[in-house]
């Protein structure tokens, strides 16, 4: 976990570095190139070495085999294995980053990347290609872990939404993830021998480089997501004490998203040459993406319909992250319909849109998990009221950064540039404010919750009066994570018996 | 449930301590191997994928390429590997019956089928760099026929190369396997209760060799 968030804080300070430069309309803090490398950097660090390992390998690997009942993961050396592909990977980032950067976009589109960047693609490549191993390793281990490692009593459809939802992105990350290492593989033989895979100029199709890299990135996009709904449907059972509503439509969603986020790729190269017919189809089977991820939203708001929600900070984070992934979800119906997408292509309004997934939903998910899972792993309780002001900073600071992109991307900036038309600056500026204060917002929990390691409250087992097997053994928890194997009887998120047990109605 | 039975079974020196029982560590280690497997697939289609691609682009170069390679040496060195597959099966099944010593010659048999393999392949690497046709700056080779077609051949034999290469790794990486086992077969570890590794490795050494079975045809039999 520590090592995915100082991530998460190098790829911040690239976001920070490139706000700044874009508070006025000329280039004048860094030169054209330097932005190149910024915005590449920020897009590899964040993605591959921040969002994607985030929620799975933080909290799926300690809540996931708590859920299931079992003492550990299937293979605890696997485990460990890819936390030291992740480090090795990472340190390939890190020496990019010391030693010059790379500037040819998260995407390593070719043939830029392959004849004529001077930058130091091959080892980014390559530490991208170690971090993929990594995920992949997760994934296996939480699918056989889900399948041969549960409770006695704990059927498929006991399960908390968390494992399915888990369940569904580690399904994705097994079955993308060597699509993309074949490919960079591919890229790295192209570009040490110079030979012509998808280069023109040399008999190549850089066409298909694109396939073959959406092909796996965009259902990273759900490897992203995915566990942030995870978390979700979790925190919004605990807070307002009700059963999920459609627990079968949820937990079958994460699988229809996860299916059907591996037929969407060529939505991202409707102007890149592909035949009309087949952006038309892939337009279509994007809008269906919309259906099981639109049941999701639904279904938690008719959860917290006529309940007692209770304003913890778990929970503040879920409503934000439900408000933010609703708009990144419907301004991405406005990119899969063609006519739209070939106007606002590269504009900032896809950064806007694709901000809002991945920030305002995946980022939101994992502040909300690691705020409603802190007293589990800890032993201690963060203090409340601050952890409230950064929810409340990071919603304010992160409209306040984005919302302004919709609107400037839509009249015309384009993305990728480090110097823009004077009259887009005071949107500009609006958006960089918000990035102060989203750093603020970001910058607090930070503080707090090493401070809370130290003298935060002591948590009992169960702070939330949550149900569910991880709040059955103490927290922390023992070796095994239970002193004996659970026995599970109950329905998932079972709320109304649990209060009856409990014989309480109203929670603290 | 209770705790006396706990305590009177007896503890299998190779059961995991998160695991209930020896199947359920047995069902889990295959699962995973099979998921692995999964993704194996998965990387090897995208190099098929985009082999495709250019087989159709590229329709006679990659005919005239396929006649740089050997069939001859191609079809021995498969049924090399097949008899490998053989005496790995058959090594899993000894394990399983509890027969240390001929485990062990199955295992070392099939160590030596494939190093046959790989030193074959070699040797057609050696042949091919020889003709310079190693794609790159070494590829000096000019299709004197049909001069257009230089170009397209390169690709092939960047695929080539790519491909087997691909292949040959995952070889080494199960001789490497290989030994482990031998080593544990010999040590006596493997019996009619624990035999897991014995049967994953088997798993992994004939997903190899299917992807040879695919391989082959492909790039040498375009006649």
């Amino acid at each position: 976990m520590l090592s995915v968030t100082a991530m998460f804080f190098v790829g911040g300070i690239f976001a920070f570095l490139m706000r700044l430069e874009l508070l006025t309309p000329e280039g004048d803090l860094f030169t054209s190139d330097t932005y190149n490398k910024l915005f590449t950097l920020h897009g590899i660090v964040m993605i591959f070495f921040f969002l994607i390992p985030s929620i799975p390998a933080t909290l799926g690997n300690f809540i996931l085999p708590i859920m299931l009942g079992a003492k550990d993961l299937a293979f605890p050396k696997i485990n460990l294995l890819s936390w030291y592909l992740y480090m090795i990977g990472a340190t390939f980032g890190i020496y990019v980053i010391v030693t010059g950067g790379v500037d040819t976009g998260w995407t390593f589109y070719t043939p830029f990347s392959t004849q004529y960047s001077n930058t130091h693609v091959f080892a980014t490549t390559l530490g991208a290609f170690i971090v993929g191993f990594s995920s992949i390793l997760t994934g296996l281990n939480f699918i056989v872990t889900t399948h041969r490692m549960r409770a006695p009593g704990l059927t498929w459809f006991r399960l908390p939404l968390f494992v399915w939802a888990i369940y569904a992105t580690s399904m994705v990350m097994l079955l993308a993830t060597p699509v993309l290492a074949i490919t960079l593989v591919l890229l790295m033989i192209e570009r040490v021998l110079h030979v012509g895979i998808f280069d023109p100029s040399l008999g190549g199709d850089p066409l298909l480089y694109q396939h073959l890299f959406w092909f796996y990135s965009h259902p990273a996009v759900y490897i992203m997501i995915l566990p942030g709904m995870a978390v979700v449907s979790e925190v919004v059972a605990a807070f307002t004490r009700k059963k999920i509503f459609g627990y079968k439509f949820v937990a079958f969603s994460s699988l229809a998203i996860a299916f059907l986020g591996f037929l969407v790729w060529a939505h991202h190269m409707f102007v890149a040459g592909i035949s009309v017919y087949a952006a038309m189809v892939f337009s279509f089977l994007t809008m269906l993406v919309a259906v099981p991820s639109a049941i999701k939203v639904f279904n938690w708001t008719a959860t917290m319909y006529k309940a007692s929600v209770s304003w913890q900070t778990p929970m503040l984070y879920v409503l934000g992250f439900i408000g933010l992934f609703t708009i990144g979800g419907v301004t991405g119906l406005f990119l899969g319909a063609l006519g739209i997408d070939v106007h606002v292509t590269d504009s900032y309004f896809v950064v806007a849109h694709f901000h809002y997934i991945m920030v305002g939903g995946a980022v939101m998910a994992y502040l909300a998990g690691i705020h409603y899972w802190w007293p589990k792993i800890t032993g201690r309780m963060y203090p409340e009221w601050w952890g409230r002001l950064a929810a409340l900073l990071v919603f304010v600071g992160f409209n306040l950064t984005f919302f302004p992109q919709f609107i400037v991307g839509y009249v015309g900036m384009p993305r990728r540039y480090h110097a823009y038309a004077p009259e887009f600056q005071v949107l500009n500026v609006l958006s960089t404010a918000g990035a102060t204060i989203l750093a603020v917002g970001y910058v607090l929990p930070m503080i707090y919750l090493i401070w809370s390691l130290g003298w935060g409250r002591k948590a009992g087992p169960n702070p939330w009066g949550a149900v569910g097997l991880e709040w059955a053994t103490s927290s922390p928890p023992p070796k095994d994570n239970f002193l004996e194997t659970p026995v599970v009887k109950w329905e998932a998120y079972d709320y109304p018996a649990f209060l009856k047990a409990m014989g309480e109605t109203q929670h603290v | 449930m209770s705790d006396v039975a706990l305590h009177t079974e007896e503890h299998h020196p190779f059961l995991q301590h998160h695991f209930e029982d020896l199947g359920q560590q047995h069902e889990a280690s295959t699962l995973g191997m099979w998921m692995f497997l999964a993704t194996e697939i998965l990387f090897f289609g995208g190099i098929f994928c985009a082999y495709t691609i250019y087989r159709i682009m590229y329709y006679e170069a990659f005919r005239a390429g396929a006649h740089h390679q050997n069939w001859k040496i191609g079809t021995a060195n498969t049924a090399v590997l097949i008899g490998s597959s053989l005496t790995m099966a058959l090594a899993v099944w000894a394990a399983q019956m509890s027969r240390r010593n001929l485990t062990v010659v199955m295992l070392i048999l099939t160590l030596i089928l494939g190093g046959v393999f790989i030193g074959v392949k070699a040797y057609e690497y050696s042949q091919h760099i020889h003709e310079g046709l190693f794609p790159g700056r070494l590829f000096t080779y000019v299709d004197e026929e049909h001069p257009e077609l230089t170009k397209g051949v390169e690709m092939f034999m960047t695929f080539y190369f790519g491909m087997t290469g691909l292949h040959a790794l995952h070889m080494v990486i199960g001789a490497g396997l290989l030994i482990w086992m031998i080593f544990r077969a010999r040590r006596g570890d493997f019996g009619p209760e624990y035999y897991s590794p014995v049967e994953i490795m088997g798993l992994y050494w004939h997903f190899v060799d299917i992807v040879w079975i695919f391989l082959f045809p492909l790039l040498y039999l375009l006649h």
